[in-house]
This record gives structure tokens, sequence and C-alpha cells, in this order.
């Protein structure tokens, strides 16, 4: 009876998310057993839970290459594993496992060392999984929550600290409302297609008269839901006070896996139901992307939190990614790919470098904090230049290579104006940035204390330096990998 | 020897990256090795360059010592070296000029020495990349890379208002760069709609044929790059500013070499890329108007000065105009008169950069007023700079003669006013620079705290005596660089004026060969 619902193929596509989500109940099970002291355990079972996964994953890969597909669906079109789908996942996977390396450390510091950190952040990989391989609007709309919920507990976890519970508050209420909105366009679009799988929404969509307000109401929603989700201006504003409280390595995660997840999201939704609707929804985007960017870059300037100025600085890097998105041909969709990527190496260096900032009574998270770090410790103070100049997109780093691709398919779809606005806007990024390397090299430090780099730390910051350098020294096979993710839209 | 051959421009290019590489490793206690360290990797990276100014052949067209290797397949970036007479000019002034400005920083520098010489060897390498890259976007990331260390230098090591400068010169010039960026995108990617390849090398760049509004307004993005970085008017407004809080060596270098970045590409990239634009009329008559508010609006203000550093530093902006002028002349005169100029400029003012340099080590003031009769107690001192004084106002037997007189001759070709206009900030340099040298020099001491400085030493000689050297070898025997630059120029006269050798039934130069779209970069499906 159980075939007759479920083929083999569609049990081992899920199996990577099967794998994380018992992974991740075994840390809830095995952390019982830790003492304190042994605690940092529980980050190696999840690094080994990873481990499987992405070996699970690979095999996928290897599996579908060799019998020659580009996509496999499972669960009657309802998942679908292509090479958007894989490449997104693996960028979840190794963000995550960065995440954990430099995880422990903090926690341990924080006195908060739980094995239920590291569940969650397994079982916020498996709504993830879902975001990625989804096709049909419920199946998103679960994992987005599965993602979102783990996420919004680990924004709270630090019980004691008034301000990481404010952030998870703001955060969950935010989030909720948003998802409501988002669940609200979903309905809509049910409503006028009759499925709720893509590509047959899409279909749906073409065949209709255009002009129908009601089809207008759900792009609204929908495209505001979606937003509300990767931060974009004017749904930005629970970004900033959420990335400040939460803790420092959940800040480091949340703006690198969550927000991809968001955005590979945002992408399959409209790329594929919402194609038919893109004369719509490209002006609406435009104004969003410059609305992004102007904010995003202008808040920043005035921050005195590095957490903060971080998070307006990731709602400025999404205003950038959009603008692939508005572009819309395969340079802007292989530059976003790309820009995660990349994205994703250098904003976890810098989060590492402000994680291994946090000692006994000081929080790390003021730029004060950040002078005179050359004298205390000269490798992260300039593995902390390249980042930023990498945000910056100052070249040879990695950032710059996205922001090419966004550039060059800006001017390819002959949206001149859009890509002045861009790179304007990337000379005012550059003086943010630039205060935080005034207090590194030409400050005195306030507080002799030398850093303390746990080996978790050390690892996490060789690995995002190296990939902010090779990749944008030689970014051949990223670019290859990245074109091989690009997501046809629905014709 | 043929491996060294086929690589030295690779060879000169990363001498000064394996110096900084060296120096890292040193500990920072060490300061003496580290001094010694740097300045035989800067001297080793001028002697390296010195082959190419022998094996360099004139009358070849085209571009020569090249090589190329693969770097980004997907997007047609590769790893294109070469250089022609114009850019051999240039590639030897940064030599020159880098070793003698890390010669010139041995006692200036006392604190961070370690990191100061690091970033002075890879703003070398990065300066001597702009320079010598055929493929743009290796020319844009060296373009970019030179930012960051010069930056450090200025933020660093600088005067008391180092931080301001700092950030303006980078947001100033990655402004531009930003906007320069744009530009080739629309290049790179017009070229692929023509010919279907994708292809950064400027060598088949060449070969598109774009509509004249494209055109202008692709030289318009390149415009604000190069004219943020020369600097022209009205943009120059973060040169006082940097030229006055650099350290010396590092003003040395911007001036010496930075600015022409500015200039180079202009006659590099928009001239030969972009004819129809650079002949364009308003275009023409845009560019003469800005050279010419340079040249007299910089020498006005150089003459108000107070500050002898700042001074020197409006004389930059007055200098380059002239070279401006000369490029949009686009004549063989204009262009070559130009491009020898440029070169002048940075022997001049890099000269008068030392100079002050070497005033501010023993009295710690760059005020004009404090000084006063110095050529009592520095008689070499006084010497020298004098022949440079005559040097930057342009009087014969000196280099600033060849080339300001050649681009005269060359504006005068095209419109008699212009060069008449031209003329006058020649009579202006002349007095401010007169008037400096008669404040700063002459007549007896007035600031008893002047009356027991020591002349120069030989360290401050050996940094020097090269460039008066080189400023009498160009003033007395130009001959050779005219040699070098006649193909080059040529080539760009005959695309911005394709009628002009045919008129005056002089042989049409030979054209290089044009590098054909290539089938192993392929268009992406």
């Amino acid at each position: 009876m159980f075939n007759e619902f479920f083929s083999r193929q569609d049990l081992l596509l899920i199996k990577p998310a099967v794998l994380l989500a018992l992974f991740g109940c075994g840390i809830l099970l095995t952390d019982l057993l830790h003492e304190r002291r042994h605690k940092y355990l529980n980050a190696v079972t999840a690094l080994l839970g990873l481990g499987f996964t992405g070996v699970q994953l690979a095999l996928i890969q290897r599996a579908m290459s060799a019998a020659g597909y580009s996509e496999v669906s499972g669960f009657s079109g309802g998942l679908v594993v292509d090479g958007f789908a894989l490449y997104f996942t693996w960028i979840f996977l190794i963000a995550t496992a960065i995440a954990i390396l430099f995880s422990v450390r903090y926690l341990e510091v924080e006195n908060e060392h739980h094995g239920e950190y590291y569940a969650l952040m397994l079982f916020s990989l498996v709504g993830m999984y879902f975001l990625a391989t989804a096709m049909d609007l419920i199946t998103l709309f679960i994992g987005l929550e599965t993602m979102a919920l783990s996420v919004y507990v680990l924004a709270g976890f630090l019980r004691g600290d008034r301000r990481s519970n404010e952030a998870a508050m703001k955060y969950f209420l935010l989030g909720a409302f948003s998802s409501g909105i988002l669940a609200y366009g979903f309905s809509l679009l049910y409503g006028l297609t009759g499925s709720t799988n893509l590509r047959a929404v899409a279909d749906a969509l073409v065949a209709r008269p255009s002009g129908d307000p009601v089809v207008y109401l759900a792009l609204i929603t929908t495209a505001t839901g979606l937003l509300f989700k990767v931060a974009a201006v004017p749904f930005h504003q629970w970004a900033p006070d959420a990335y400040e409280g939460a803790p420092t390595s959940i800040t480091g995660f949340m703006s690198t896996a969550p927000k991809a997840a968001a955005f590979a999201f945002l992408l399959r939704v409209f790329l594929v139901p919402l194609a038919p609707l893109r004369p719509a929804w490209e002006g609406l985007l435009v104004v969003v992307c410059v609305l992004t960017m102007v904010v995003g870059n202008l808040a920043a300037i005035s921050q005195n939190n590095t957490k903060r100025l971080f998070a307006y600085s990731s709602i400025s890097h999404v205003g950038y990614m959009l603008l692939g998105l508005v572009a819309g041909n395969e340079t802007g969709l292989k530059g976003i790919a790309v820009y995660l990527l990349v994205y994703v190496f250098m904003n976890l260096g810098i989060f590492t470098v402000l994680v291994a900032l946090r000692r006994k009574d000081i929080i790390g998270d003021e730029i004060e904090d950040l002078s005179g770090l050359f004298f205390k410790n000269p490798v992260s103070a300039v593995f902390m230049l390249i980042f930023l100049l990498s945000l910056a997109g100052i070249p040879p780093t990695a950032g710059f290579l996205g922001k090419y691709f966004i550039f060059l398919s800006l001017i390819e779809t002959r949206h001149y104006v859009l890509a002045v606005i861009a790179v304007v806007f990337v000379v005012v990024a550059l003086y943010y940035y630039f205060r935080l390397v005034v207090m590194m090299f030409m400050r005195e430090a306030t507080d002799p204390e030398r850093l303390n780099i746990s080996p978790g730390v050390a690892v996490a910051l060789a690995i995002t330096l190296a990939m902010t350098l090779v990749i944008g020294i030689y970014p051949e096979p990223f670019i290859r990998l990245a074109a091989g993710s690009v997501l046809v839209p629905f014709r | 020897m043929e491996f060294v051959r086929n690589h030295i421009l690779t060879i000169t290019l990363f001498t000064p990256l394996a110096g900084a590489v060296v120096v890292m490793l040193l500990n920072k206690e060490r300061i003496d090795a580290i001094r010694w360290v740097a300045n035989i990797f800067a001297f080793a990276g001028f002697l390296v360059s010195l082959p190419l100014v022998f094996w360099f052949q004139s009358a070849q067209p085209g571009f020569q010592f090249t090589e190329e290797a693969m770097w980004i397949p997907s997007i047609g970036a590769r790893y294109s070296l070469g250089i022609d007479g114009i850019s051999l000019l240039l590639v030897m002034l940064t030599t020159v000029l880098g070793s003698i400005s890390i010669l010139s920083s041995w006692t200036a520098i006392q604190d961070r020495v370690k990191e100061y010489y690091v970033f002075f060897l890879v703003l070398q390498t990065g300066m001597l990349g702009v320079f010598m890259s055929l493929d743009f976007f290796l020319f844009y990331v060296f373009w970019e890379v030179m930012l960051v260390p010069m930056y450090f230098l200025i933020g660093i090591w600088g005067g008391p208002n180092k931080l301001y400068a700092a950030i303006k010169f980078f947001l100033f010039t990655l402004f531009g760069s930003v906007l320069m960026l744009l530009g080739i995108l629309v290049l790179y990617f017009s070229y692929h709609t023509q010919f279907g390849a994708y292809t950064f090398d400027i060598r088949q760049l060449i070969s598109l044929n774009l509509p004249l509004n494209t055109q202008i307004w692709v030289f318009l993005a390149f415009f604000v790059g190069f004219a943020i970085k020369v600097p022209m008017f009205p943009f120059h407004t973060w040169l006082p500013d940097a030229h006055v809080e650099a350290p010396t060596a590092g003003s040395v270098i911007l001036a010496g070499v930075l600015l022409k970045m500015g200039t180079y590409g202009f006659v590099r990239f928009s001239l030969p890329l972009l004819p129809g634009a650079s002949a364009d009329s308003r275009i023409v008559k845009f560019m003469v108007a800005l050279s010419l508010i340079a040249i007299i609006y910089g020498a006005l203000v150089s003459l108000m000065q107070k500050d002898w550093k700042k001074l020197v530093a409006y004389s930059s902006v007055s200098h380059l105009g002239f070279c401006t002028l000369g490029l949009f002349a686009l004549t063989p005169n204009g262009i070559a008169g130009s491009v020898i100029q440029q070169i002048n400029h940075g022997i001049s003012t890099g000269a008068l950069f030392l100079i002050v340099g070497i005033v501010y080590e023993r009295r710690h003031t760059r005020e004009i007023s404090e000084y006063g009769g110095l050529s009592n107690v520095m008689p070499v001192f006084a010497t020298i700079f004098m022949i440079i004084t005559m040097s930057s106002i342009g009087v014969p037997a000196l280099n600033g003669f060849i080339g300001e007189f050649t681009i005269l001759q060359g504006t005068f070709e095209v419109n008699k006013v212009w060069a008449g206009l031209a003329t006058i900030g020649i009579v202006l340099g002349a007095a401010y620079m007169l008037w400096l040298y008669q404040r700063t020099m002459f007549g007896p001491i007035t600031n008893p705290k002047n009356e027991k400085l020591a002349d120069l030493n030989w360290r401050e000689l050996a940094t020097l005596v090269p460039l008066v050297i080189w400023a009498f070898w160009i003033g007395l025997y130009p001959k050779p660089y005219f040699r070098v630059l006649e193909q080059p120029v040529a080539q760009i006269v005959q695309r911005v004026r394709p009628g002009y050798y045919a008129k005056r039934a002089v042989p049409v130069p030979a054209q290089p060969v044009v590098v054909p779209a290539q089938a192993q970069v392929t268009t992406e499906k």
C-alpha cells in the first residue's frame, strides 16, 4: 500500500532532509548524556550530520548526471531536485557548517551551550531544503515556516539577555505577520488557478485574461510576503533589531543561510508561478531595488553597532541581488547565484571575527571593540580588511565577481540608469566599511586583552578567507557551477 | 634567457610583490633589515625593467613583449600583458620613481615601518599592472588594487588631516572607477553583440564599430574615471588634500605615477577605442576647455599658496592640463608631446616633492614664510632645486621645454587661440615657481631656525641626482623618446583623424595586426 503513494525515488529525494531531521533529533537525545565540558560533541554530531547529508546530496547529483537527467521530480511534481536546488542546498550546508564551527566557543563564553542550538540549526536546514526543492505552494510554505520557527528560537537563545528576547519577539511577530500575508497571496493564487503546483499555476495564469484585479492582488500580497522574508525595503524594519539582539553567532547564521534560502524561495516563486506576470512585477521590483540600495546603504553610515551595521549592509546586498532578478536574463540569474555564494563566505568571515571578539565582559559588537585590532591580532585584522573589501566589491576579491555579473546583466538588458545608481552606492558602502578599517588599523586598542581564537574559529576563518580570495582570483570553476544552477524561467 | 625575454613583463610586474611578501615575513622589530630588503627589491624592480629599454623595437607597430594566459574563460578575461612606446615610458617612470621613493623614505618613516614598505611594494605592482595590461578586466583589477595601499599610506603615515584626505581620495577615485567599469561592460557587451565572442582584449575591442551616440556615452563614463585621476578641473579637489597629507614618498608616487594613469587611460582607451567620440567637436571643445581652465586656474591658485606642498600640488593640476590639452589636439605633436610631458611631470614634480620632503624632515613645517635664504646654508640643495624649477617652468635644455613646446606646436596646428591661452600658463608657471624659489632660497636667512640646516646627505643626493640627469637627457637629446612614440602615436592619430597622413602626403603608418575574435572564447548559450 505504501508503494501506491510514494515511490522509492520520492523517498530518495527527501533523504537529505530526513537525515538532517534524524541527526537533529539525535542531538536532542545525546545532549542529555554529555557533561558540561563535552557539549562541543553536539557540534561534532551536527557536523557529522551535515557531512552525511552532503554525501547523500553528492550521490543524488552523481546519479542524476549518470542518467543524464537535469532535474528529477518526486511526489507527483511536488518536489524537484534540479541544478538550482542542488546549488542552493550546498550553499546552505556549507554556511551552516561554518556557523557551527564558530558557534562552539561563543556559546561556551555565553554559558548557554545547549545541544538544542545545533538541533535547531539542523531543523532549520530541513526547512531550507524544502524551500529550495519544493514545487508546490503548500510545501514551500511549510518549508519556510520550519526554517523560520527554528531561527526565531535561535534568535532568542540567550534566555537571560533581554535584547535577545526582544530580538526574537520582534522577529517572530513580524515573521508571522509576513507569513500571513504570504499565505493570503498563495491562497489567492490557488483560488485563481485551482492548483498549488507552481508550474500549473504558471500555466493557468498565462491562460488568464490580463488586467484582472484579483491577479494583481495575488501578486502584491505574494511579493510583499517574499520581500519581507529577504528584508528588502520597505519591509526591512525587523532586520536591524533582530540582527542586533540575536547572539552574534546566530546573526552570522541568520544573515547567510536563511537569507539564501529566502532568496531561493523568492526566485522560485517569481520565476515559475509569477513568471507570466513579469510586466507587472518588474516595475515594482525596480522601485524596491532602488529603495533598498538607498536606505540600506545610507542607514548603515550612522551605525555604531557592528551587528546593526551588517544588518543594513545585508539589506543593501539583497538590493543588488534583486537587480539581477530585474534584469532577468541568464547573466542576471547567474549573477545572483555567484553573488549569494560569495556573500555567504564573506559575511560568515566577518561574523567569525566578530564572534571572536566576545570575551568575558565585553559583548564585542560595538565598533569601538574593533579599535586597534591590528595591534592585538594582526591576522584577524587583515582578514577583516579583505572581507570588508570583498563586501564593497573591490577586485581581486570574490565580492567583485558577484557585482560584476549583476552590473553586466543590467547593461545587457539596457537598464543603464539602474546600473549607474547601483555603482554609485558601491562608493557609499565603501565609506561605512572603511569606518571599521580605520578603527582596526588606525586607532589604539581600548583594551589590551588579546583575542582568543579557538580551533573552530580558526578553521572557519581559514575557510572563509580562502574562498573569498580564491573565488576572486580564480573564479572559473565557481562561475561554471553557478551557470549550472540557473533556473530557466518559465516561458 | 629565452624564458626571461618571453616573461620579462611578468618578472617586472611581480618583483615588487615578491619583495612585499619577503618583507611581510620579516620580524617587525628588525627595522634595518626591512629597509634594506625593501630597497633592494625596489631597485631590483628597476634593474629588471631596464632590458625593456634595450630590447624595445621602435620601428615595430603594435605591442611588444606580449604575454598571454587563460584566466577566466567563461567571461573571456585573460592575463594579457604587453607594452608599446607609450607604456614603455610610463613603466620606466614607475620603476625609477618607485625605487627613488622607497629610498627617500629611509629616515622619514620611523614607526610601523614594516607595513609601510609592504604597502608601498604592493602599490608598485598595482601601478605596473595598470600600464602593462592589455585585457580590460585585468586593467580594472590592477586599477582598483592600487587604491587600497595608497589609502593606507596616506591614512597611517600622513599629516594631521590624514584620515579625511585618505578617505576622500579613495571615495572620489572609486566613484570614477565604478563608472569606468560600466563603460567597460558596455564595450564588452557590444563586442559580443557584434562578433559573438566574449573578450576584454583591447586589441580585439579596437575593431568594434559603435554608433556615435554609444561612443559618446562610453566616452563620458571613461571620462569620469580618468578625469578624476588626472585630475582635471573640476574633479581636482581631492588632490591638494591627498598630496599635502601624504608622506613624502607617497606624494612623489602619487604625483609622479598615479596621476599619469588618468592621462594614460585617455590615450590608451578613450582615443583608440572611441575614435568617433574623441574626435567629435563637442567633446574636443569640452576637453580643451577643461584643460585650459586647469592650466590657468591651477597656476593662479598655485601663485596664492602659502603651503609649499600645496603649491606643488596645484602646479600638478596646471601641468597635467597641458597634457590633456595635447591629447585632445589629436595631432601627432600634441599626443607625443603630451606623453613626453607626462614623463617630464613625473620627473620634475616627483623631484619637487622630494625637495619639500627634504626640508620638511629638517624643519617639520611646510609654511613658505618659515623659510628664506636657504641657499646660504644648503648650496647643493639650492642648485638642484634651481634645476628642477627650470625643468618645471619649461626652460630650454631641460625636459619641460621639450614637452611643452611640442604640445603647443600640436595645439597651434589645430587652433591658434587655444595655443595662445595655454602659453599664458607657461608664464604663470614661471611666476609661481620663481617666486617660490625666491621666497625660500634667495636673500638673507630670515628665520634663525634655518641657520643650522644640513645640506643634502648622500642618500638624498642619490634620490635627486638620477632625476636631474634624466631631466637633462630628455631636454638635450629627446630623439629616442620621440622615436619610441612614433608608431603608437601615429596609429592613434590615424584612428581619430583618418585623413591626417594622407592629406600631408606622408606615408600612412603601418597598422598593427588586429587579432580576430578567437574561436576558443566561445559564446555563452
